[in-house]
């Protein structure tokens, strides 16, 4: 019964976020570029501000698998490199979080490109 | 000149009658349908690797999760599903780290004819590129400001 209020909860969230992204593109018409950049910041933000923790206390995946989850791992790489490690920390502590999206986005979007065929635009 | 906005006015209305609906109501219920379920999907990789990993910190559980939906996502995208998921989810196939891993893999295979180093490599960021920037430049902010608090 926990574990079905946690997806449940998670469910909510993450639908959530991804309903003010759907407005953005219905209302504003902005491309997928700028509301990946849009959520990416506010995770950055909320994550320097110190409530991104407090939030995925309670929503958990429903807050960090959306993109705002990246902002917060470069944000809170970047803190902690920044306390542990000084001015070099700070300039290499956020990319060394994000690592493993970038990292793993990079890799496998490479080897899926040379492996498949290419697609043609519809 | 009144003749001019009139006819403005004219050529508008004919322009939103004429203009393809966005159906609101569908879009952000499917919006919201397809965002919930593949958090709900991160969770539950989260949670199995948790249960194969019991040591593994919080940090580590976020990083080998996000490897998996990104895998599953570059799976997804060069046997075409995730286009199709895509269509339906709209922004909720956006916003979640799987619309991204898409952003890269689906440019990287579109432009696989022009070559590997000017058609893939360069080309794979054209959308994921902007938030890498972004992203960057924001950790670094947060970092040096972080140095002097």
């Amino acid at each position: 019964m926990d574990y079905f209020i946690q997806f449940l909860i998670v469910f909510a969230v993450g639908g959530g976020i991804c309903v003010i992204g759907q407005l953005l593109i219905n209302f504003t018409k902005m491309t997928s570029a700028r509301i990946l950049v849009i959520f990416l910041l506010i995770g950055v933000i909320l994550e320097a501000v110190g409530l991104f923790d407090t939030i995925k206390e309670v929503a958990q995946a429903g807050i960090s698998i959306p993109i705002t989850g990246f902002g917060s791992t470069l944000a809170k790489g970047a803190i902690k490199g920044a306390q542990e490690r000084g001015l070099l920390g700070a300039i290499v502590g956020g990319t060394e979080a994000a690592g493993a999206g970038l990292s793993g986005a990079i890799f496998i979007g490479f080897l899926a490109a040379l492996a498949g065929k290419p697609k043609t635009k519809d | 000149m009144k003749a001019d906005k009139k006819e403005q006015k004219e050529y508008k209305k004919l322009l939103s009658e004429n203009m393809p609906k966005t159906k609101h109501v569908s879009t952000i219920l499917r919006a919201f349908f397809t965002g919930g379920i593949i958090c709900c999907f991160g969770q539950g990789i989260k949670m199995l690797i948790g249960f194969i990993l019991p040591q593994a910190e919080e940090q580590e559980l976020g990083g080998y999760t996000t490897i998996c939906m990104i895998l599953i996502t570059g799976i997804l995208t060069a046997f075409g599903v995730y286009d199709k998921i895509g269509n339906f989810g709209g922004a909720g196939s956006i916003v979640p780290i799987t619309g991204f891993a898409n952003s890269i893999v689906s440019q990287a295979m579109e432009h696989k004819r022009e070559g590997v180093v000017f058609g893939i490599c360069s080309n794979m960021f054209a959308i994921a590129g902007p938030v890498i920037v972004f992203g960057i430049t924001a950790s670094v902010i947060v970092g040096i400001v972080y140095l002097f608090i």
